[in-house]
């Protein structure tokens, strides 16, 4: 469809356009990279475009015989922009020569609002920001809590959270391989992915309560022991995933499809991933293996025996063989979780933090009034302020909290590696096909509540 | 008797068209519910037994929805777009050989609707002509994503062609006839042309597989990228009829191969067509295996594999098969 399309004119992209050129015109400013691509997607009669910058030099260009991008918008409702993800890109027939990002729309005001809640009432909010990786939203907050009060953790809350940290990240990885498999046409990988994340969905149902957003891990520990029989069934499992992998392996390892839909496409030197703040398996993918859990061993991960799978490539078949083979590492962690896991208590005894044990209550008065304070107020926080991070599926996930000593956060900031590792959609999907977009962007594995916040 | 030819013409004609458009509601429930089982889920099980009355179910809603032509398409051609791949497709069942010649209570009964000379041609003709109206229709719609898909079928119309076309050669240079008739009874007493032409029967699948817009090559209407391609802004009994022409069309190209390789509605014990069911059921199995197995191509590879490796291959088949037929090998 041409500028020129009266059938355009109602899109709602044309009202988002001009709202953008009048915001600009009325702050007397230059539009932002964004605010001209979005202006100039399908939005003007001829008369209102020959004023602008950017559409100005495109119907310039309108002449017959002269080539002019196609300018596609890409979402947020796209099937395979991972949620809300907007793309605005810009093709020279099927080769994408330009893509702007846009994003927000899926914007929940989690940090903010965890300014309004207490210490502990704030985790129920961060869970839900990357909704696939719960464990490593609230594993991050906490720690940095932790750090705050300078608590210390018993050895087992530690173990039992490093063993859901890794039961998360191959639950994510198997929404990311299915879904992959997804967007480059073999639908049936999606299918057995979700069996097995369902498996997984149900143990965290076993031990939180809920399938997703689940509230476990608390300031000091974990709210519970591991329920019985869980255990054996975490064994189990672990004892099949690694014949479940060998067969999505068997579908697309070696299927020329799969490798020629993935191999030499959306390549970055790792230098150039480094300076866009990328993290995770697509910077191993590109050779640096920069892990946290080996890089700046928390939670006690200096005791397992795993390895950091890296590529050399830094194409899109690099990053899938990385996450499949971190998938299988991620086994290996459990499987040594199962074996060492120490006893003891889950949860610090520290009365002005975590909550009594609930029997307490009917003989301790000062059990009582603890639970009491802590109920209603909250625990409070030393002043200062603290970072932690720790390696989610996606790469560094670091939470930044400030205290001023009261009890609820003075700020809560996330750094999500989905937003970070967006940076790099751009500069990976220049010059390819408009279906390697869909591949590179796949592979990318941004969770836009991740992004949004 | 011309009147007594046309009525029956006309009664054959229903028959092959409501066996075949049944065949269609069926074929759309068995790959569903074949892709279900390789996917590890059910299928459609709710509307009937075993699901079995899921497309009169998808029909009845189909026709209820509002029929609507998009602010930027082209009316008329929109319009216009979805009938030409059904009325190619059905057109195209009239060239297929469902048996050999009967006589029943007096009336001699062919089981093919015509026995052109030219039948291979034409039929090719009007597979090519089917993919007129996808690229109209994507084009038609006035919505980038159609207009990308429809480009993307018109390279590949161009492309899988020639070696659908080269495919065939072999099999006419031995059989000696264009027609389909001939053909498949060049094959009653002897060979079937796969064991002859294996290389020519491949290469005929894979330029199927294209030329009906099935998994790998369905780029025209890549749900993942192009959302759905040319079908995007089509909704109701027009999107259905799209529906109609694929899966009409992969029965087609399926009943086209088992006669032209698989020996036709030759087969000992069973009738002509009960033979021709079967092998053509078998085909439309691997139509759907490989949808669910298989990912998609990428655009550019899908040129390149077209003309780099098919048709090389292809031409190379044909000059072997020249070369042997020449030398008198055939008979």
């Amino acid at each position: 469809m041409s500028t020129t399309d009266p059938g355009t004119q109602n899109f709602p992209l044309a009202a988002e356009g001009r709202e953008a050129l009048e915001a600009a015109a009325r702050e007397q400013r230059a539009l932002t990279p964004t605010e001209r691509v979005i202006a100039s997607v399908e939005a003007y009669t001829p008369e209102e475009a020959a004023e602008r910058t950017l559409a100005n030099e495109m119907l310039a260009d309108s002449r017959p015989g002269v080539r002019q991008p196609l300018l596609l918008n890409l979402g947020p409702n796209h099937p395979s922009t991972h949620g809300v993800l907007r793309l605005i890109v810009e093709l020279d027939g099927e080769v994408v020569r330009e893509v702007t990002p846009v994003i927000g729309y899926l914007h929940t005001g989690i940090e903010k609002q965890c300014e309004n809640k207490t210490w502990w009432q704030a985790i129920t909010l961060v869970t839900r920001m990357d909704y696939l990786a719960p464990f490593a939203n609230i594993k991050a907050y906490t720690m940095s809590v932790e750090k705050l009060l300078d608590m210390e953790v018993p050895a087992r809350a530690e173990w039992i959270r490093v063993l859901l940290a890794e039961m998360n990240r191959i639950a994510s990885h198997l929404v990311w391989l299915g879904t992959s498999g997804l967007e480059l046409g073999a639908m049936s990988v999606f299918f057995y992915c979700y069996r097995e994340r369902d498996e997984l969905l149900d143990l965290f149902e076993m031990v939180s309560g809920e399938r997703m957003n689940h509230r476990y891990f608390q300031v000091g520990g974990c709210s519970d022991d591991l329920p019985p029989g869980f255990v054996e069934r975490v064994r189990t499992f672990a004892k099949e995933m690694p014949g479940r992998i060998d067969e999505y392996e068997a579908l697309l390892t070696g299927n020329p499809i799969w490798k020629d839909r993935m191999e030499g496409v959306g390549v970055l030197p790792a230098e150039e991933l480094l300076a866009l703040g990328v993290t995770g398996p697509t910077l191993r993918a590109a050779g640096i293996p920069h892990d946290l859990r080996k890089v700046a061993p928390y939670s006690g991960y200096e005791h397992f025996q795993f390895d950091v799978p890296t590529s050399t490539k830094g194409d899109s078949f690099a990053r899938y063989l990385v996450r499949v083979q971190e998938m299988r590492e991620s086994l290996r962690i459990i499987e040594q979780v199962l074996d060492g896991l120490p006893e003891g208590p889950v949860i610090s005894d520290d009365r002005k933090v975590v909550l009594p044990p609930r029997e307490e209550l009917a003989y301790s008065m000062e059990a009582l009034i603890h639970h009491f304070k802590l109920v209603s107020e909250g625990f409070k926080v030393p002043a200062g302020e603290a970072y932690a991070a720790i390696e989610s599926p996606r790469g560094e996930m670091g939470c930044y909290t400030v205290s001023d000593g009261g009890p609820k956060p003075h700020r809560v900031h996330m750094r999500d590696p989905s937003f970070v590792n967006l940076q790099a959609t751009a500069p990976l999907c220049r010059g390819g096909y408009l279906a390697d977009l869909i591949a590179i962007v796949a592979t990318i594995d941004p969770v836009m509540g991740g992004v949004d916040r | 008797m011309p009147q007594e030819a046309a009525l029956t013409m006309i009664i054959q004609a229903a028959v092959v068209v409501g066996v075949v458009f049944s065949a269609f509601a069926g074929l759309t429930v068995l790959e569903r519910k074949l892709i279900g089982r390789f996917q590890a889920r059910r299928g459609p099980n709710r509307a009937g037994p075993f699901g079995l009355l899921q497309p009169l179910a998808d029909i009845g809603k189909l026709t209820f929805k509002e029929d609507f032509v998009p602010a930027g398409a082209n009316p008329w051609v929109f319009r216009l777009a979805p009938m030409i791949p059904v009325i190619a497709a059905v057109a195209a069942l009239s060239l297929i050989p469902f048996g050999g010649v009967h006589e029943w209570f007096g009336v001699t009964i062919t089981f093919y609707g015509t026995d052109l000379g030219v039948g291979v041609l034409v039929l090719l003709a009007l597979s090519s002509l089917g993919a007129y109206g996808l690229i109209l229709g994507g084009w038609a719609s006035g919505n980038k994503y159609s207009l990308l898909g429809a480009a993307r079928n018109a390279a590949q119309l161009v492309s899988y062609e020639v070696a659908l076309g080269l495919s065939i050669v072999g099999v006419v240079m031995i059989s000696g006839s264009l027609s389909l008739v001939d053909i498949a009874n060049a094959q009653a007493g002897g060979l079937w042309y796969i064991l002859l032409q294996p290389v020519a029967f491949v290469v005929f699948m894979i330029a199927a597989f294209a030329e009906t817009n099935r998994t790998p090559f369905d780029l025209g209407e890549a749900e993942s990228e192009l959302i759905a391609g040319y079908n995007l802004e089509y909704g109701s009994v027009k999107f259905a009829m799209f529906m109609a022409a694929e899966y009409v069309a992969m029965i087609v190209i399926s009943a086209f191969a088992a006669t032209l390789f698989l020996g036709g509605p030759n087969g000992p014990f069973l009738p002509g067509f009960v033979w021709l069911g079967i092998k053509i059921a078998a085909l439309l199995f691997i139509f759907i295996w490989v949808r669910a197995t298989l990912p998609r191509f990428r655009y550019d590879r899908l040129m390149k594999f077209g003309w780099k490796v098919l048709i090389p291959v292809a031409m190379a088949n044909v000059m072997v098969t020249a070369v042997v037929v020449g030398l008198g090998f055939a008979n």
